[in-house]
């Protein structure tokens, strides 16, 4: 195998990976917010719920979760799995899982808001919905944006855990097909220099989000 | 008659701790009224629950009107310019015209003396700059009634003249106002009446002169600590 196929095969890898990113982050940041919202309701069941949920997800092994969501429908309800299922299970798997860990992050932010933000907002008669998205939560992005890095850059090294769905070409799986079959550990070299520069990449535009959000404290 | 506050009989208690033991007070128009006592004697949650930060456990308060409030620790956004912390209410809250709202928060940064400062955000100021700010903020919402939780609480002591001269002007306009405070030469000579709080009930209620010189034993004790000070 030439130098050049390899590069397109990883190449190809590349482009998966990076799609498993971006719809995981796409998916997960929402939702996130969303399960926050019912860790800190005033609801008692919400709250067990979603507590349940977090401590679940982030409890077990992501490659674990990743496997019930593939496989799961086949095993307890028979539904054949297809080819095209794959990509979503990889990210639903993803998605559910990092979910877990933004929603734990928003409600940090949001219970380090001072209560004095609240007050004001409410004498100046701005409704709940408005506090919290013009007046709490532009402060609690500031807040979180360190900590939303560091699970962006550890996302980036997951996308390899795709690797547990036999058949989804992502570059970790790519790398290891072409070692195993071309008796070559290049590929391996490669993709590891593929995760450190996306991770380069993922802390440079992430500090120019962080400075952006400078302008006051 | 032109009453914008009526507080009727209210209690407050949090745990087991009674803070508020039946107060009734009421404002009319164009007053000022200070709210004065040592500390833990119920002053801010008596305007916490004027202003329903607090909900009382009984009793009635009735509005004449609109009302405003400025805290201790101004609590200004501080992800917004001080203009926008000034106009974003009256345009997202009340839905007034943009020009307008504009125009008189600009009249009254000039009226704190801040005209040179819509663009900088709340951190680039001085803590006497902040509460004024937040004053103006306060007055850009129309309020019918000013309340002030301890003002010049959280400032340099050579910052709060700053503050208490933005008071005594708009009580020169007759703003109606609430002010809890420790400035007791303040309190005396910009209020109509006084109300002296000691252990969650109105000790002595009346004119600075009435008050000052009631020769209540609990409060000439109060203003014995202060001149100690």
């Amino acid at each position: 195998m030439s130098i050049s196929v390899m590069f397109k095969m990883l190449g190809e890898g590349a482009v998966v990976s990076l799609l498993i990113f971006a719809a995981t982050l796409v998916f997960s940041l929402p939702l996130g917010l969303f399960i926050s919202f019912g860790r800190i309701s005033k609801n008692p069941l919400l709250r067990f719920v979603t507590k349940f949920y977090i401590s679940v997800l982030r409890g077990t092994p992501l490659m674990l979760q990743l496997m019930v969501i593939y496989f799961g429908p086949y095993y307890m309800f028979g539904i054949p799995n297809s080819t095209s299922y794959k990509f979503y299970a990889v990210a639903i798997g993803f998605i559910l899982n990092y979910a877990a860990y933004f929603a734990e992050i928003y409600r940090g932010g949001i219970e380090s808001m001072p209560q004095g933000q609240y007050e004001a907002a409410k004498i100046l008669g701005y409704s709940k919905g408005q506090t919290f998205v013009r007046i709490i939560l532009p402060q609690v992005i500031k807040r979180i944006i360190p900590s939303i890095t560091n699970e962006m850059i550890t996302l980036v090294k997951d996308t390899s855990l795709a690797f547990t769905i036999g058949g989804i070409r992502e570059m970790f799986t790519v790398a290891k097909a072409i070692a195993a079959s071309q008796t070559n550990m290049l590929p391996f070299l490669f993709a590891g220099i593929f995760y450190y520069i996306f991770n380069l990449i993922v802390a440079f535009l992430m500090e120019r989000v962080e400075k952006r959000l400078n302008y006051y404290r | 008659m032109g009453l914008l506050l009526k507080m009727e009989h209210v209690r407050k208690s949090f745990g087991d701790l009674e803070v508020l033991k039946d107060i009734s007070l009421s404002v009319e128009k164009g007053e000022v009224v200070s709210i004065i006592g040592p500390s833990g004697s119920g002053k801010s949650t008596l305007l916490r629950c004027a202003t329903k930060l607090e909900t009382q456990d009984f009793g009635e308060i009735e509005y004449g009107g609109s009302f405003g409030l400025v805290f201790q620790n101004f609590n200004l956004f501080p992800h917004y310019s001080v203009l926008k912390n000034i106009i974003d209410a009256p345009l997202k809250v009340q839905k007034r015209e943009k020009a307008q709202v504009l125009k008189e928060a600009r009249e009254l940064l000039k009226k704190m003396g801040l005209e040179d400062k819509e663009d900088a955000y709340p951190y680039q100021l001085s803590g006497g700059q902040q509460q004024r700010v937040s004053i103006a903020r306060a007055l850009a919402m129309k309020p019918d009634i000013l309340f002030f939780d301890e003002p010049t609480s959280a400032l340099d002591p050579e910052l709060t003249g700053e503050i208490l001269k933005v008071i005594k002007d708009l009580a020169a306009e007759h703003m109606t106002m609430v002010i809890v405070t420790h400035e007791m030469n303040f309190a005396k000579n910009v209020s109509d009446r006084i109300i002296f709080m000691e252990k969650g009930v109105i000790a002595v209620e009346g004119t600075p002169k009435e008050v000052f010189g009631s020769g209540h034993e609990r409060m000439q004790e109060f203003l014995g600590k202060f001149n100690e000070d």
